[in-house]
């Protein structure tokens, strides 16, 4: 039986976040994933002798972009180093990192786990080429080799050993996430590899030292880490308190068998011998650069869900959602605009409701979602002018889902407008009221919980289509005498 | 300083370079004059000088994000040992 009582744990994480670029950071070869084998791979990319590296403007701009949003310093002259180790997806047989000056050095950024706000340090951030692809399988007992992902853009995002639990690790790098995505400096999309997390992890007894710590490389889904981190600290403590040792190595995650085992010993791998790169010279970022980066970023994520709980009084939980990518928070803007902050709580809810669990199910994005945020306030705005109730806006949502039409053009084709006028609706409380002559009497007598009885007779009777609060109304009033 | 053998076997294996015995005393006594010579510039105060990234003052020029799409792989294949698929293909490099 495992305790768990007696150790605290320590975990520190690695993130490489592939950033938007057309091109490599060092040649003009495109970035698009799913490309056929070594269609993106120049001359640059597969090391030929007499090749140089250039570097592209635009890594540096977007490293420097994420440096400013987690308050970092900006290394103004960052320097490129050779990490060298000798693997076939490496042609050079080095990787051109960033190793004493990286471009981004310590930041911080703040997460949420129960409640509980918490700052995690950034130790640095830096600029580095992708490996390519090394594929085992299928061909008569050699390796074939991909080279397309060769020089992607990479920024390496490395944390402080700050975190103390998986919660606290997997909020950690989903806010690392959200403003990678945010800040439109990367897709993030993880099934790719273009957010890929390795979890540092090591146990101890509180206020001692550090222990020895494992390394879990690129889990893939954020259900993965918390995973892998179980396994993984269940392994250490049962290693611990039966005396044994940590061996430091790096380790990989398992997802089939849910388990982590050991990928290399880092004793002998991790000599890198890094080196300043000749081929590269300084990179220096100038103040007018710096300056025109920090006019053009965005309102961040963390201060857009304090303004939209406090000016439009949505729950933390929706300003959560409605702010986890750019595109979210600019299709909700879209909606408040047309509507009115009055009515962002509407909007919130559909967003968050409704339109989440379409999307969900079809498995789409919120820019491939067949309803436009135009189209949305077309509907939500029929909501709040009485023209359809929230239930029939259900119906005229999954017509327009279907591509009917506006939602004016579904609600005149299927006659779904709501009726206000307030002589039909009497109509149809007497009615009800003349039909259920017994359940009157028994409502009468004490039986109040028949209210909602009769409410539900005028629905059926009106197709759905009366005024659920005239309803509400006159049946209060008719059943009073 | 003095390189001993078993330094300059784990340096050879790092850098993927097969050393044999008959040159091993041979190039850790050229490893080590290397290395004096390294001991010999530490000595120098370097307290306020920045350390050198590159030997030519000048700071790095950046691309344009621009593509060429335009990549020969066949071209760049036929020089290949193997290739398969559009992969190049090497000896196996896991179990």
């Amino acid at each position: 039986m495992i305790s768990s009582m007696n150790w605290e744990v320590v975990i520190g994480l690695e993130i490489h976040a592939q950033l938007a670029c057309e091109s490599k950071i060092f040649s003009n070869a495109p970035t698009a994933y799913g490309a056929e084998p070594n269609t993106q791979a120049n001359i640059v990319d597969l090391a030929m002798p007499g090749v140089l590296p250039v570097l592209n403007e635009r890594a540096v701009e977007l490293a420097v972009r994420f440096g400013l949003a987690v308050g970092a310093e900006i290394g103004q002259t960052s320097v490129f180093a050779r990490k060298n180790y000798f693997y076939p997806d490496s042609p050079k047989a080095y990787q051109i990192s960033q190793f004493e000056l990286p471009i981004v050095g310590k930041g911080e950024i703040t997460i949420e786990v129960d409640g509980q706000h918490k700052n995690i340090g950034i130790t640095r951030a830096h600029l580095e080429e992708d490996a390519g692809k090394s594929l085992h399988e299928d061909f008569h007992g050699l390796t074939g080799i991909d080279l397309n992902r060769a020089g992607t853009p990479l920024l390496e995002i490395v944390s402080e050993p700050d975190m103390r639990s998986a919660a606290e690790a997997i909020a950690y790098a989903k806010a690392i996430h959200e403003l990678v995505q945010f800040l439109e400096i990367g897709d993030g999309n993880m099934q790719e590899g273009s957010f890929r997390v390795d979890v540092n992890v090591s146990l101890r007894k509180p206020g001692a030292l550090f222990g020895t710590r494992t390394e879990l490389k690129n889990i893939n889904s954020f259900k993965f880490i918390e995973k892998a981190l179980a396994y993984e600290i269940d392994r250490h403590i049962e290693i611990l308190e039966s005396g044994g040792e940590i061996v430091q190595e790096t380790r990989l995650y398992d997802p089939d068998r849910d388990e982590t085992r050991s990928m290399r010993s880092k004793e002998e791998a991790n000599d890198y011998r890094y080196f300043p790169d000749p081929d590269l010279l300084p990179v220096v970022v100038s103040d007018e650069q710096l300056a025109a980066i920090k006019a053009s970023l965005p309102e961040l994520p963390g201060q857009m869900r304090v303004r939209f709980e406090q000016d439009y009084g949505l729950s933390a939980y929706d300003a959560q959602l409605l702010t986890a990518a750019a595109v979210n928070a600019r299709y909700f803007e879209a909606l408040v605009a047309e509507l009115g902050a009055q009515q962002a709580k509407l909007a919130a809810n559909w967003m968050n409701g409704e339109l989440a669990k379409a999307l969900n199910k079809a498995e789409l994005t919120l820019e491939q979602s067949p309803i436009s945020g135009d189209a949305l306030a077309g509907l939500l705005v029929r909501i709040v002018d009485n023209t359809v109730s929230g239930k029939l806006a259900k119906q005229v949502f999954e017509a327009m889902w279907a591509g009917e039409g506006s939602a004016d053009q579904i609600i005149e084709a299927k006659g779904l407008k709501q009726i206000t006028d307030t002589g039909a609706i009497e109509k149809i409380v007497d009615e009800v009221l003349a039909a259920n002559a017994k359940q009157v009497e028994a409502y009468k007598a004490g039986q109040e919980k028949l209210f909602g009885f009769f409410v539900g007779q005028v629905m059926k009777l009106s197709k759905g289509q009366a005024n659920p609060a005239q309803v509400n109304d006159l049946l209060q009033q008719k059943l009073k005498n | 300083m003095a390189l001993s053998e078993q330094e300059v076997l784990k340096i050879a294996k790092l850098a993927a370079l097969d050393v044999s015995s008959q040159d091993l005393t041979q190039l850790s006594a050229k490893l080590s004059n290397v290395l004096d010579l390294f001991a010999q510039l530490q000595q120098v105060n370097t307290d306020h000088v920045l350390p050198m990234a590159h030997p030519l003052d000048k700071v790095q020029r950046l691309r344009v994000d621009q593509t060429v799409a335009d990549i020969p792989r066949d071209k760049y294949q036929a020089i290949a040992p193997a290739c398969e698929q559009g992969l190049y293909l090497v000896p196996k490099v896991i179990d």
